[in-house]
């Protein structure tokens, strides 16, 4: 088996809480990404799925090195970025490009299309200054925009457009790792369709290897070759994408799918609906034991005091449930 | 006899680069204890709609250039404003996408949740508060009479959903308006939150416009929905037909490019181009640009509303040839 292009060995990132006036005080921390072990293969989509407050995009910063990390590594290709110097960041990130969620706050509203996408080419210096022009054409029509609109300003495109040009930017210093963090959550289904189609055919196009951020699981299914579940700062899934949503293992798996209403109205009103209590417990103050198991109808006494670990739920499939044989 | 019947609405925006036509004809009439779905992508103009119905299209830029909505006797477009402020927020109730920034934040609940009382009846204090405290137990909060004293942030997005559903709810309407309500939640919050309103519309007897670009929510939810694409209704049917017989060709475009759980690795299906520029005026169909079945007659003549079965009506004119 070739050597993951990224590895991640019991990443921790967590953020000091502080309060008073004046003379602050650490009152408490906040757990965002607790204790995360994956490895990434070459042109490999992993899609990571969680609600709101899981850590998955604190996850996506911590491989970026946007904001520290507070214990494990972060291996890119045998280079260790948690000890990176800037310089060695700097050319790490050569290789490791974002896509964020919302492309009306991710470009400048004051560059033009063509300064947007000739200022990774100038900085990193990767083409000769002649070239530049040429090259960012190429960007605009791999992403299916005409080199024609290069003078616009953000402001004069759909938000469909701004993501394809905010690919664009990721792509141009042809990344080995991409990190989309909900790259279609702010569109609508038609364009998401698209932006899923240019994302699916780049990948395979260029060999990239993409991490795909979503909430939505049907979304990530269809992108993804393996699928990780994020809950409260750790991963209590993952698998071939088609198992981890066809054969959920975990509990909270199950109920994440079984809430997702279906475009059917014969299966969505026979569904027996698995409709989880309350909301998802803060990371400040997490529960005991597993993280779920206040709201996970088959809570055992055991679950309130074991924080469980991955353990093997089938080929190649992971889940963090003690009574994983049980249930 | 409907509950409400809207005739003929159109609401315009009127900017310096031009007349942005959001609601252009919509004609629709909702059933006592009924759920509507209003289904479109954005700038459909399906909030609008929603809006123009409340009063709350900020005038100007907007203007209602046409249209009734009878309510029980009263067009609640034209009628005294003070009619108006006696129906809206009393009988016809609305809650909307972001309960975030519909929440005052510097009120506690309690006097957010009793404030439609206040106004609406003749009610002591006491007594309002007695019934904003059923409320809030009525939507699923636990512990209500601690809550009633907090303030909107110290409650997590789907409890503070609760609470604008309990506002919207207190003065026991006859039809609620949802824009987007679950749209800013998480899937397993959202699932809480639709059984809630399911359950209250059957206690109730209310009837609801439930507006949403999420096929799959409508599917579960809605008696009939609407298809609205460019100020308009394109489609409209009861829950079933539109979803397993859909006849006009943007609802079968629209329901073929949903991810859902299909299997990966084929092509997703995508509707070619972009939704018009409403600011133009549109010649014809405004989906003929978009449409694989588009004729010139498509592109030169404006599509109305017909029915083609007794619970089906498309503005399609291939359709209602019988061509496709």
């Amino acid at each position: 088996m070739p050597s993951p292009i990224l590895q991640l060995h019991d990443v921790k990132t967590h953020f000091p809480v502080e309060s008073g006036f004046l003379i602050k005080r650490q009152t408490g921390t906040v757990k965002a990404v607790d204790g995360v072990s994956l490895s990434v293969q070459r042109g490999e989509v992993l899609g990571l799925v969680g609600e709101s407050g899981c850590g998955k995009s604190t996850l996506a910063r911590t491989i970026l090195q946007l904001v520290p990390t507070t214990a494990g590594t972060v291996i890119l290709e045998g280079k260790n970025l948690t000890s990176a110097s800037a310089a060695g960041m700097l050319a790490a990130r050569r290789d490791l490009q974002m896509v964020f969620q919302d492309p009306f706050a991710s470009l400048n509203p004051r560059m033009t299309v063509f300064a947007t996408l000739a200022e990774p080419l100038i900085v990193h210096q990767t083409v000769p200054a002649g070239k530049v022009a040429g090259r960012v054409a190429e960007l605009m029509e791999k992403v299916g925009l005409s080199p024609r609109f290069l003078q616009k300003y953000p402001h004069e495109f759909s938000g469909g457009q701004r993501q394809r040009i905010a690919i664009a930017r990721a792509l141009a210093l042809e990344p080995k790792v991409i990190i989309a963090d909900e790259p279609v959550s702010a569109l609508d289904v038609s364009i998401q369709a698209q932006i899923l189609n240019l994302l699916a055919a780049l990948c395979r196009e260029m060999n990239l290897t993409l991490i795909f951020i979503a909430h939505d699981l049907s979304v990530v299914k269809h992108i993804s070759d393996r699928v990780a579940v994020m809950y409260l700062g750790k991963i209590v899934e993952l698998g071939p994408a088609a198992e981890v949503i066809e054969r959920p293992r975990h509990p909270y798996t199950r109920a994440l799918i079984s809430a997702i209403p279906t475009p059917d109205p014969d299966v969505e009103r026979a569904k027996k609906r698995l409709v989880l209590p309350g909301d998802p417990p803060s990371p400040l103050n997490p529960p005991a034991g597993c993280a779920f198991h206040p709201r996970c109808p088959y809570v055992q006494e055991k679950c309130k005091a074991i924080v469980p670990p991955l353990i093997p739920a089938g080929p190649n499939h992971e889940a963090a449930c003690v009574r994983l044989d049980e249930i | 006899m409907p509950l409400l019947e809207v005739t003929d609405l159109r609401t315009y925006f009127h900017s310096r680069s031009g007349i942005h036509r959001a609601v252009d004809g919509v004609s629709f009439s909702l059933q006592k204890g009924e759920t509507l779905g209003l289904v479109g992508e954005s700038g459909s103009g399906k909030s609008v709609t929603c809006y123009s119905l409340m009063g709350l299209v900020p005038q100007p830029p907007g203007r209602i250039e046409s249209g009734t909505a009878m309510f029980d006797g009263t067009d609640l477009l034209h009628c005294p404003p003070a009619l108006a402020r006696g129906i809206r927020g009393k009988r016809i109730a609305m809650i909307f996408q972001d309960p975030m920034t519909s929440l005052n934040p510097y009120l506690r609940i309690s006097e957010q949740l009793i404030e439609p009382l206040l106004i609406h009846e003749k009610i002591s204090r006491a007594d309002a508060h007695a019934r904003g405290l059923a409320m809030l137990e009525e939507v699923g909060i636990p512990d209500a009479a601690r809550w009633l004293q907090s303030y909107p942030h110290e409650f997590s997005g789907g409890m503070r959903q609760r609470v604008m559903i309990a506002m919207a709810l207190i003065t026991r309407p006859e039809i609620l308006i949802a824009d987007e309500p679950t749209t800013a939640l998480d899937v397993t919050v959202q699932a809480q939150i639709l059984e809630l309103i399911k359950k209250l519309q059957l206690e109730f007897h209310m009837a609801v416009i439930f507006v949403t670009h999420d096929l799959g929510v409508v599917s579960g939810l809605c008696d009939r929905v609407q298809v609205m694409y460019a100020g308009r209704i394109v489609e409209t049917a009861d829950t079933r037909t539109l979803f397993k017989a859909p006849r006009h060709p943007y609802t079968k475009a629209l329901q073929r490019s949903i991810p859902s759980l299909q299997p990966k690795g084929r092509e997703l299906y995508t509707i070619p181009g972009m939704p018009p520029d409403l600011s133009r005026s549109i010649a014809g169909c405004a989906f003929a640009p978009r449409c694989e079945h588009a004729s010139d007659h498509c592109r030169a003549t404006d599509p109305f509303l017909a029915a083609v079965t007794a619970t089906q009506a498309t503005a399609c004119l291939r359709v209602q040839a019988g061509e496709i």
